[in-house]
């Protein structure tokens, strides 16, 4: 995860071997490291990099964190199968494997977020949950006929990009030729703490809102229990559920 | 709270999710906006007098067809443009060739009417006012489509935006079309065209605003 920060050559020369890989066609990807690039014209760093020998394609670091995929596409296609057979399942109300889901999901978004923000780092848990709260609240939209990489991708480059765009870092990530099975590409376990805490913003939620997903999602109620607790009906306490997430999505939109 | 507890939470309790929730959501806005639209429109401005004349008259249901088609070919892009990951690319035709074949027929018909008789044919009596009817009318048809747009889940939120507003003024096109008594091709081709870009533009401008999510 950290190849970056260890890797002992420096940014510039870096950037200049990637450059000097994408030009000569060994990968069509462009690199991620736009801060970087942005600091020195593109043709400058062609006209240096053209005597440089091309690294050889197997060069570890520098192919580990964007130029490759960390595993191999069958292996990423092996996850696309599994990862959206939990969610069919989930869709059809199996909690056990929408939770496996969410937390398989969650390993690779975490990797994925943290190779492209990592001078944010310290948002990374942040983003990953409210990306984990988006896909929780557009589950409805997914079609089995479509491939789940390219719909989780676009919800977490929506989550992303509108994460920037309130930060005006809209120049930190840019991914022109990115292919989405890059969602898939690695995985990171270890979770950071989450600046933000979600459980005070749902404290602040309305109590139609608040207690239904306080009985149900926190305790473990059902439905049924929680509408003899609460006085409210079985209906209310489920839409209490979806319109309070909802509004937690919102609430999270507003502090960023 | 961590992630970990978060996603307990996300997962507990969850029930099966309702297949159709889009159809039935589209479903319901088109109902009742078009439905509001059309009343507005019996509100503001009557239906015309000669309308049972009308609606023996072929060329009235090709008035008619213009809005209709755009409608329908709004919708199915904006039933793409609801759902995360789903490309429009090519599909963007199917609403551009009808208004294509509208400005083809538009010219032709141009060409063949001598020049006097060109300038009313184009700007009709009522120039002045139909696109911001059209745009007015599309009022109810916009909320209710906001709203259903709203149960998704749009990625693209300018695309969506400009979807629904164009959905909108086709409907709104559609309850206009049984009051204005315009029957040259050419001042649809213009005027009406131009009357369902504006609720479009504001979307997409209102888009980012009105989508987000």
């Amino acid at each position: 995860m950290h190849t970056l920060d260890l890797y002992p050559v420096p940014a510039s020369n870096l950037s200049l071997m990637k450059i000097a890989q994408s030009w000569s066609g060994i990968h069509g990807k462009i690199c991620y490291d736009a801060a970087v690039l942005a600091s020195t014209s593109v043709r400058s760093l062609l006209a240096h990099s053209m005597p440089v020998s091309v690294p050889p394609q197997s060069a570890p670091p520098i192919s580990r964190r964007s130029m490759m995929p960390a595993i191999p596409k069958p292996a990423m296609q092996a996850v696309e199968a599994q990862l959206k057979g939990l969610l069919l399942r989930g869709l059809e109300g199996d909690e056990t494997a929408y939770r496996a889901f969410l937390d398989a999901l969650s390993t690779r978004l975490r990797a994925y977020i943290r190779k492209r923000l990592f001078h944010l780092h310290d948002e990374v848990e942040d983003i990953v949950q409210e990306t984990l709260l988006a896909v929780h609240n557009a589950r409805h939209t997914y079609r089995a006929d479509q491939p789940l990489t390219a719909w989780l991708y676009a919800i977490a480059r929506y989550k992303l990009m509108d994460f920037l765009r309130v930060r005006s870092r809209h120049d930190a990530f840019n991914e022109p030729l990115e292919d989405h099975h890059e969602l898939f590409a690695s995985v990171d376990e270890e979770q950071s703490s989450a600046k933000r805490d979600v459980g005070v913003l749902l404290e602040q939620l309305p109590d139609k809102q608040r207690l239904p997903i306080q009985h149900v999602k926190l305790e473990g109620l059902s439905v049924a229990q929680t509408a003899q607790l609460t006085g409210l009906s079985e209906s209310a306490v489920k839409i209490g559920i979806h319109r309070g997430l909802k509004s937690l999505a919102a609430k999270i939109r507003l502090l960023t | 709270m961590k992630t970990d507890a978060f996603i307990s939470l996300l997962s507990a309790g969850i029930k099966p999710i309702d297949r159709h929730l889009q159809r039935k959501v589209f479903t319901r806005a088109i109902v009742l906006g078009g439905a509001g639209s059309l009343l507005l429109m019996l509100m503001l401005f009557g239906v015309r007098a000669d309308i049972h004349l009308m609606l023996m008259t072929p060329l009235f249901w090709l008035k008619m067809a213009l809005p209709l088609v755009l409608a329908a070919t709004s919708l199915l892009l904006l039933t793409r443009a609801s759902r995360p990951g789903v490309a429009i690319g090519s599909y963007w035709l199917a609403p551009a060739l009808p208004v294509l074949v509208l400005w083809l027929a538009a010219l032709v018909i141009l060409l063949a009417t001598p020049q006097m008789e060109r300038y009313p044919l184009i700007m009709g009596v009522t120039w002045k006012q139909c696109p911001f009817n059209i745009a007015l009318l599309s009022i109810p048809a916009c909320v209710a489509l906001v709203w259903a747009v709203r149960q998704l889940a749009p990625t693209r939120l300018r695309t969506a935006g400009l979807l629904t507003g164009l959905l909108a003024s086709s409907l709104a096109t559609m309850a206009y079309c049984l009051h204005c008594p315009e029957m040259g091709v050419p001042f649809w081709a213009l005027w009406y065209v131009l009357g369902m870009l504006i609720p479009a533009a504001l979307g997409w401008l209102l888009g980012p605003l009105l989508l987000r999510w």
